[in-house]
């Protein structure tokens, strides 16, 4: 595997692209034309865990671009857009998502019949400008086949990641990890939207935690009724981050902070909907899931 | 008589300048701030908007000029309760304490300090303009009943009942006063926080169908936390709820605990939604609901701090 796209260059775009590009040839596709002759002209630019430079192909147009693999990158509030736009393009390139929540692989799908890989990604990172994206979490991203896709598939594109210097690694199923993170974003990121705190001891302890506990429990009652054994326990990834010193801020905060659409329905609609789907009841998670669409519609 | 408003924002200040319109009243204002204490003292309370009235009265920014009084009535927000009341109660050895706070608990801490005590809810409504100026909202009615534990005798109540009423705030005095004051709470803890956590309108809060189930939902749970108690609903919270979304009623209203979180104030969220599940949770009827609202608007408070 030696050519890849990486379509939407935000935090976790620009790090791929970045980093990939030191083991392959990369190319970016931007929503903007501007953006992408920025990136043309001084390549992207990574600090924080890692220091340099790197030179990247990009454009705005879909079809100037071919990669034998394609991560789709974007925020999951601009997936449906981006994916339209990618039908008919990258024959032959194996696509992987890497989106929030449930059901970003079921939206790209939809727009061609390229072989599919999931992910989840628990890299982080700041993005200062169109070229110049700050590593701040150097945890891994997890690969699981989709459609058309193997374990093997996985495993080859996580060896790829680990050889550019980010994390990553390839399971057989993926749904362990991305239900444990879907139950631990929709939680973390509803519950900071509407209070306005970043990640911190509040949500492990006194009212706060026992809220976050129960919405938890929801969680794990519909990954339960979906068949899925959870990967790691969301709770104790919750204790866990409150700990890290540093209170990170969740994507959902800064987007309401912003007035910018949020991910609400990709993480806590698609937990809301596999739950009604499966008749278990999710009250908390219905409130918080309203309460942030209903913020969103309050910023017109 | 003598009466004595503890808390003279725009409630208190509605009771205060209609009662020192009754010749047979004399009014005293305990406020803690003093710019306000001093406009009243110099030029009088001008009220303006649903009734224009200037009220002479007396007010004081310090607990030891009051006089003892025949009555007292509260209406700091349910957080001063406790304070208010603790450093004005020396004026009510012989008196009755009324109350016409938001919330619950507000009774059972001035029953603290005070032999006598008026459960009370109004639903007049208004803001402080400037000090000594408070613009006049909404008319209302007001509901006033012996504190079952520690009560004023009925016809004590009826007194002060009668002069309110005479000064142009309608007020009725009921052996049971928690019917009304558990129909607002129930209404106000539906529907103040979920403005706040959303910062929508009343109006708007009621044209999105699910966000105004979950207001039904915070409502339902409510009203079992009342039927547990034998508190009889004087009316159903969600006919007010329909009535205030209408155009000409408050569609356009921001809650007060909306203002109150734009304007980075603490809330009454613990004598709303906090009150409600704390009733709940000594009668054994679970409230995940307003449990789960309470925690957020807490947190929202909390992130203030940061």
């Amino acid at each position: 595997m030696t050519s890849v796209c990486v379509a939407g260059a935000g935090t976790i775009g620009s790090l791929f692209a970045a980093f990939l590009a030191r083991v392959a040839d990369v190319s970016v596709l931007t929503r903007r034309e501007d953006q992408a002759r920025a990136l043309n002209e001084h390549g992207l630019r990574v600090s924080g865990r890692a220091d340099f430079t790197a030179r990247v192909q990009a454009a705005a147009d879909p079809a100037a671009l071919d990669a034998e693999l394609l991560i789709v990158a974007c925020k999951g509030s601009d997936l449906a857009a981006l994916a339209a736009r990618l039908e008919g393009c990258f024959a032959g390139a194996t696509v992987m998502t890497v989106q929030n929540g449930l059901g970003a692989e079921e939206v790209v799908a939809e727009h061609g019949d390229w072989p599919v890989l999931s992910s989840v990604t628990f890299m982080s990172g700041t993005r200062h400008s169109d070229v110049h994206v700050q590593y701040i979490l150097d945890t891994a991203t997890w690969i699981g086949p989709y459609r058309g896709t193997t374990g093997d598939d996985a495993r080859r594109v996580a060896e790829l990641i680990v050889s550019s210097g980010l994390e990553a690694e390839g399971f057989d199923d993926l749904r362990p990890a991305q239900w444990s993170k879907l139950i631990f974003n929709a939680t973390v990121n509803s519950v900071a939207a509407l209070t306005g705190l970043p990640h911190d001891h509040h949500f492990a302890e006194g009212a706060l935690g026992d809220l976050v506990h129960r919405l938890v429990n929801e969680g794990k009652a519909a990954a339960a009724a979906a068949g899925v054994e959870l990967g790691e326990d969301p709770w104790e990834m919750n204790v866990l981050a409150t700990k890290r010193g540093h209170a990170h801020r969740p994507s959902m905060l800064e987007d309401v902070e912003a007035r910018r659409p949020t991910e609400i329905e990709l993480i806590n609609g698609s937990l809301v909907r596999e739950a009604r789907l499966r008749g278990v009841p999710v009250p908390l998670h219905a409130a918080l899931y309203e309460l942030v669409k209903s913020k969103e519609a309050s910023y017109s | 008589m003598r009466v004595c408003i503890v808390g003279c924002g725009a409630v208190g200040s509605l009771f205060a300048a209609n009662l020192a319109q009754l010749a047979d009243i004399e009014v005293w204002a305990y406020d803690s701030a003093a710019d306000h204490v001093d406009a009243i003292n110099a030029g009088g309370l001008r009220l303006s908007g649903a009734g224009d009235v200037l009220g002479r009265l007396r007010a004081t920014a310090d607990p030891a000029e009051l006089p003892p009084c025949d009555f007292g009535i509260v209406a700091t927000k349910a957080m001063h309760t406790e304070a208010a009341i603790a450093i004005t109660a020396h004026a009510f050895g012989d008196g009755a304490v009324a109350t016409v706070q938001n919330g619950l608990g507000n009774e059972e801490t001035i029953a603290v300090h005070v032999a006598r005590v008026i459960r009370g809810t109004t639903f007049p409504a208004g803001k402080v303009l400037a000090p000594g100026h408070v613009q006049w909202d909404v008319r209302g009615d007001t509901t006033l009943g012996p504190f079952e534990p520690q009560p004023a005798p009925l016809d004590e109540v009826a007194r002060l009942a009668d002069a309110c009423t005479r000064a142009g705030m309608p007020t009725q005095a009921v052996p049971d006063a928690r019917g009304p004051q558990w129909r607002k709470v129930i209404f106000n803890a539906a529907t103040n926080p979920v403005g706040a956590l959303t910062g929508l309108t009343h109006g708007r809060v009621c044209e999105r169908p699910e966000l105004r189930s979950l207001v039904s939902a915070l409502v339902d749970e409510g009203k079992v936390v009342a039927a547990g108690l034998g508190v009889e609903l004087d009316a159903d919270p969600e006919s007010l709820i329909d009535h205030a979304a209408r155009r000409d009623v408050a569609y356009d209203h921001k809650a007060s605990m909306l203002q109150d979180v734009e304007a980075r104030r603490a809330t009454e969220i613990d004598y709303l939604n906090g009150g409600i599940v704390r009733f709940g949770r000594e009668h054994g009827v679970p409230t995940p609901l307003n449990e789960a609202i309470w925690a957020l608007v807490k947190g929202v408070e909390q992130s203030w701090r940061q």
